[in-house]
């Protein structure tokens, strides 16, 4: 594998473990940082108000995003259209640490994905279920999220696809080498990568919770069900108390399976994000970008 | 002997493997620890596990047990949490983010004092912009220190963790086994 891949898989490894906080201002920028994020996405306007504001969504202002780059210390990552490579070249002119290929903006291309081996830094791609996060891996991304619901405060989406994933991940454990061939033309992935999850149990680089998160709880939730770090969107910054709920989130995934210490935690954090019920949205984002 | 790992964020389960390989008995710490003979502080973000090691209570009493002696290994954001403005047991200065951003991220092969030559691998990686007269330097990449000892502490600049190479946890296992042959109070 190049160089470059496997740096930027490295990367998505020292976060893990972590907190990825959306911020809109270098001052919230800083009071993520201050609270523990272990990185920033920067963006003019967090996935709640997209869903609010409708339209067509696009990559920030450059300028706004090297604000951001400027105020903290943390990587910072930021959003591109799915498809639209000439956004990532944009995100990748101005140094960005990691480029989000999201389902949150609105699409670009509505059959490839960018080809992402050809960029010299990292992208995250979502993925609700094994066959897109392997697709997407052979595309070039070097970090996967689950892509829940943006926007909702609802955590039901990233727990159906963390869940999916990971029984599809213990399937294909199970099999047996011959019927991996069969495996990859149906998951429609390389056999390269099914043999890797069949020998290693697990993706090839680094698979964090995204999409709904909102309190300390649903974020040790994600942890337990096989996250190994969590991106807080709307959640932080549509609440009462954003300091204190960001710093209560970055805890959480530090000591997810200790109920006593979550239990401190999640006291007096104020307003939570009011949320939207799955049921009651109009658009699925996750539908976007297969 | 046991080594803990901190893992508070960041790249810890993969300096339990390297342990493992090397048939080490590891523990993962958050909050207080026990019966260790060692610690390693892994890469991750610096500011983050700083945040949560406050948070918790930790911060003093990792600073008490490496002044008393306990062996330390910091790698990447673990070399930065040791020295002068952070647990402020190493008398170093590291540049954060000194080669850049990620696309300063970087492989490269260089001399280890004692060991050889090493593949070190640099993520968003600090160097060591000054060290005190009790440090010494074990190893440059064009002309900055990477790499560093003073007395129980060990530090790299660079990520020994995420190469198949095990001769950096190896010398840092045999600091931790001299010092317990040497029977520091702690």
């Amino acid at each position: 594998m190049e160089d470059r891949q496997v740096l930027n898989r490295q990367l998505a490894q020292m976060l893990k473990g972590g907190v990825i906080m959306d911020v809109t201002t270098p001052e919230q920028a800083r009071i993520a940082e201050a609270a523990g994020a272990c990185a920033v996405m920067a963006l003019e306007r967090i996935p709640a108000d997209i869903r609010a504001a409708g339209g067509v969504s696009r990559m920030s202002d450059p300028k706004m995003i090297r604000g951001i780059q400027e105020a903290v210390t943390i990587p910072v990552m930021a959003k591109c259209r799915i498809g639209h490579f000439a956004e990532a070249q944009i995100l990748e002119a101005i140094e960005i640490d990691y480029i989000d290929e999201s389902e949150v903006l609105s699409p670009a291309d509505d059959i490839y994905h960018i080809d992402k081996r050809k960029f010299r830094v990292p992208f995250v791609c979502g993925a609700k279920d094994l066959g897109e996060a392997l697709r997407r891996i052979s595309e070039g991304a070097t970090m996967i999220r689950t892509k829940g619901e943006p926007g909702t405060g609802d955590i039901i989406q990233a727990v159906r696809h963390m869940r999916l994933m990971q029984s599809e991940i213990r399937r294909l454990v199970s099999l047996g080498d011959d019927e991996l061939y069969e495996a990859a033309k149906q998951l429609r992935v390389p056999f390269d990568l099914v043999r890797f999850v069949h020998e290693n149990g697990k993706l090839p680089v680094v698979n964090f919770a995204a999409g709904g998160v909102a309190t300390p709880a649903d974020a040790a939730l994600m942890m337990q069900l096989g996250a190994e770090g969590v991106f807080v969107g709307s959640g932080i910054f549509k609440s009462g108390n954003p300091e204190k709920r960001a710093q209560a989130i970055v805890k959480a995934v530090t000591n997810y399976n200790n109920p006593a210490v979550l239990a401190q935690l999640s006291e007096d954090l104020g307003e939570a994000m009011v949320g939207i019920n799955e049921s009651e949205i109009q658009l699925l984002m996750a539908e976007r970008g297969k | 002997m046991k080594i803990a790992i901190l893992a508070l964020q960041g790249a810890f389960a993969e300096h339990e493997q390297m342990l493992r390989l090397l048939g080490v008995e590891t523990t993962l710490i958050r909050e207080h620890w026990e019966d260790v003979s060692g610690l390693i502080i892994p890469g991750g973000e610096s500011t983050s596990m700083m945040r949560i090691m406050r948070d918790e209570g930790l911060f003093e009493p990792l600073r008490q047990a490496i002044l008393d002696g306990l062996p330390v290994l910091g790698t990447c954001a673990g070399l930065i949490m040791l020295d002068r403005n952070h647990l402020d047991v190493m008398d170093i200065t590291a540049r954060r983010n000194a080669y850049g951003r990620q696309l300063g991220s970087f492989n490269t092969e260089e001399e280890f004092a004692g060991i050889g030559r090493v593949p070190m691998t640099f993520i968003r990686a600090p160097y060591i912009e000054e060290a005190g007269p009790e440090v010494e330097i074990l190893a440059t990449v064009e002309g900055k220190a990477v790499a560093a000892r003073q007395k129980n502490m060990l530090v790299t600049a660079f990520h020994p963790e995420l190469t198949a190479d095990t001769r950096i946890h190896e010398l840092f296992l045999s600091m931790v086994t001299s010092s317990s042959n040497d029977s520091i109070p702690r």
